[in-house]
């Protein structure tokens, strides 16, 4: 267990803006995340959700305008993407990129130990390894075929995402960012997603679910559920609110904050 | 603000690891070449007559040939008087006959380049036959081959020990006036390799060079010569690596492999000669033919290189598959970083009924650097149900360099099969940040989708020597990202 209690401060976003090519994407955004929860970020398209992912989890070719983000107490911004990942958070990433001829088993091993390095933990070897491995993809469901094929090589999109959820599973985040994790899964396949990612759900951990809809959030209940509109949250609520979007749409949002 | 960028324009920083210069004094002869000095070459070597008069025949077709200006690279002309023909480590002079007879500096220096001999050699089972300069220098294992019958020497033990052999061989696969670099090399080659396989036999281990150029302005002519006698196999490693130097160098070797009826001959290079610094200047001009001949039915050469030295590469290690249903194999990974240049590739001389060639071939280009396949697939009237399948992928990184591929099939029996795929790729920001996001850092991003690309050629490497590539894979493109 780690040195982290329910309710602790883990991500704390102030005032966060960003462009990309001359483009401001996000403008102002606050979001506090703490141990033990689970957060739904929802919006329409354009908001700004996939930014926000990936500017937290260290992509680079963002241009950061203002505000701050602090991990752990870290300013998470300053930190390069590798150094955030060792530190225990972790992209679910709506696309996930093929890598050809880099198996699947590799870069799991590799990750993991790279965590592990950081937590000062022995690296796993091979065998305890596969042990941990073949645990987690019968949680998944996953074919031990893929293990050994190259990174999301051939993949279906189902496949991609299942393997995403398979890698936070081993990697177990204390911050977990899960990117449109829902899109282009069939209803089975939603189920495991989010049996895997509640698995995952503890006192000393959170889950960011980024999401278009609400049908993910029938499988894996938030405890936020914030809506980002125009690169800033416009409204935090409940799972209550996530149901309303379902019902009423984005647009009566904007509209309230046109009128305010 | 925040995350350094991973600028992949910057993964040529790295500086060359193995640059030093080991004192030792050189028994070299000034620059210049004439008849003269290739008579003092064969003199020094205690040659019999036939080889000076095969060595005086190349230089005077020498004379007659121009220098080749087809391939796509670029350099200051070579000033052919300028170059010494002629260096060997002094205590040569005696000849060492074991490894405690070595001077110890040589053998430091192959320590620097992570070549212990003697715990490398035994813990892998590979008998190593160090060429430093032009003259060997160490060899071990004899003992254990000598007992398989197999031949591994120096070439210039082959010439005294046997001349027979040499005399039947020698030029057979590369004749000296097969291009202007062959002829060069074939009048003033100074020392290599020789490897006899008799019939039948199975060499008990992986046979290993390690070349190494030390003295300044010494063109090295490394003359390789392998034979496989029916039903025998070997497996030959060659690796090298070279001194930080501001002046070009040339290499000009020549290889020569024959598999008989039955024979199977693999043949692994890594090649890692100073490539110049990150802009351009030194480094080693490499212009090396090597070509392998199927002579027999089922014969099997197999051609794996590793190319990541050298300012510029210019190689086409080929087969002509002349037995029956004999096999010719091509595996490359080409690397060119910084200002390096590379045209390699193959041919496929299909001449025997139902023979079979794979060409499987990588390049990786980055910074300004230029790296081109060419290769050329030929199947003559006699060669029916010849088979051909080539794969020639790219990959760049950064927006300076270049890729070319450059195929010629020449089909001339219409039972033949041939195919050909190509692709060019970029290394993706997308990939790079997946797996940064996962922890690797930087560099083993990089690495990690450099290795995938390479892979299926790698996995033809022998165990030890695939290690020993992706180290210098690795090294070589590194600095590649911020």
């Amino acid at each position: 267990m780690s040195n982290i209690s329910k309710g602790d401060i883990l991500l704390e976003i102030r005032g966060l803006t960003v462009d990309v090519q001359g483009r401001r994407i996000l403008d102002g955004l606050d979001l506090t995340v703490r141990a033990g929860e689970t957060h739904a970020i929802m919006g329409p398209n354009g908001a700004g959700k996939s930014t926000l992912s990936q500017v937290l989890a260290g992509r680079s070719d963002y241009e950061i305008r203002g505000g701050s983000a602090r991990f752990l107490g870290e300013d998470l911004l300053a930190l390069p993407a590798e150094e955030r990942a060792r530190r225990g958070l972790f992209l679910g990433f709506q696309y996930p990129v093929e890598i050809p001829g880099v198996n699947n088993v590799y870069l799991l091993k590799a990750a993991l130990n790279a965590r592990r390095r950081q937590q000062q933990l022995p690296e796993v070897d091979a065998f305890e390894f596969l042990a941990l491995v073949r645990d987690k993809m019968k949680l998944m469901q996953i074919d031990e075929a893929l293990l050994s094929r190259g990174v999301n090589e051939g993949f279906s999109g189902g496949e991609k995402k299942r393997n995403e959820i398979l890698q936070m599973t081993v990697l177990e985040p204390v911050l977990a960012i899960l990117d449109e994790t829902d899109s282009g899964l069939d209803i089975d396949a939603l189920k495991v997603v989010g049996h895997g990612v509640n698995s995952l759900r503890r006192d000393d951990r959170a889950v960011v679910l980024v999401t278009h809809y609400q049908r993910l959030l029938d499988h894996i209940v938030p405890d936020h559920v914030h809506v980002l509109v125009g690169g800033r949250i416009l409204r935090s609520g409940d799972r209550s609110l996530a149901l309303e979007l379902e019902r009423r749409g984005y647009d009566w949002l904007r509209e309230g904050a046109a009128a305010a | 603000m925040s995350s350094t960028p991973p600028d992949l324009d910057q993964l040529v920083g790295q500086k060359y690891r193995h640059g030093f210069v080991t004192v030792i004094d050189s028994d070299t002869v000034p620059p210049g070449l004439d008849e003269d000095v290739i008579r003092l070459i064969s003199r020094k070597k205690g040659e019999p007559a036939f080889l000076l008069d095969w060595r005086l025949k190349a230089y005077r077709h020498w004379l007659s040939m121009h220098e080749p200006r087809w391939a796509h690279v670029r350099y200051t002309p070579i000033d052919y008087q300028a170059i010494s023909y002629y260096s060997a480590p002094k205590t040569s002079s005696d000849g060492p006959k074991s490894l405690a007879d070595v001077d110890p500096k040589l053998l430091a220096t192959y320590e620097k380049l992570g070549v212990p001999l003697h715990e490398r050699a035994r813990l892998a089972g590979v008998a190593v036959d160090a060429v430093f300069d032009s003259v060997s220098v160490a060899t071990t294992f004899k003992a254990r081959l000598a007992e398989a019958g197999v031949i591994f020497c120096p070439f210039s033990d082959a010439v005294r020990d046997h001349p027979a052999l040499l005399e039947r061989y020698l030029g057979s696969v590369v004749p000296p006036h097969d291009n202007f670099f062959a002829a060069l090399n074939s009048a003033v080659f100074t020392d290599g390799s020789f490897v006899y396989l008799p019939k039948g036999v199975r060499c008990p281990m992986e046979l290993s060079t390690y070349f190494r150029i030390n003295a300044a302005k010494t063109g090295q002519f490394e003359r390789t010569l392998i034979i496989a006698d029916e039903g025998s196999h070997v497996s030959y490693l060659e690796g090298c690596t070279a001194p930080m130097r501001d002046e070009n160098q040339l290499h000009a070797a020549v290889v020569e492999l024959i598999a008989e009826t039955d024979a199977t001959i693999k043949y692994s290079t890594v090649q890692n000669w100073y490539p110049g610094d990150e802009h351009g200047v030194g480094g080693i001009y490499n212009f090396v033919t090597k070509r392998g001949e199927c002579r027999g039915q089922n014969a099997r050469i197999s051609w794996t290189q590793v190319e990541t030295g050298s300012a510029i590469t210019w190689k086409y290690p080929s087969c002509v598959l002349r037995g029956d249903n004999s096999v010719g194999e091509f595996y490359s990974v080409a690397v060119t970083n910084h200002y390096q240049q590379a045209d390699t590739g193959t041919k496929m001389i299909h001449i025997g009924r139902n023979t079979r060639s794979t060409i499987v071939s990588k390049g990786i280009s980055a910074g300004h650097a230029q790296n081109s396949y060419r290769g050329l697939v030929k199947v003559l009237p006699s060669a029916d149900g010849a088979r051909n399948y080539t794969q020639c992928d790219s990959l760049l990184m950064g927006a300076r360099c270049g890729a070319n591929t450059f195929p010629s099939v020449e089909v001339r029996n219409p039972t033949a099969t041939v195919e050909h795929e190509a692709t060019t790729s970029k290394i993706g920001e997308d990939q790079l940040f997946y797996l940064r996001s996962r922890g690797l850092s930087a560099e083993d991003a990089v690495n990690m989708v450099v290795s995938g690309f390479c892979k299926t050629v790698f996995k033809e490497l022998p165990m030890e020597f695939a290690v020993e590539a992706q180290n210098l894979l690795a090294v070589s493109l590194e600095g590649a990202v911020g």
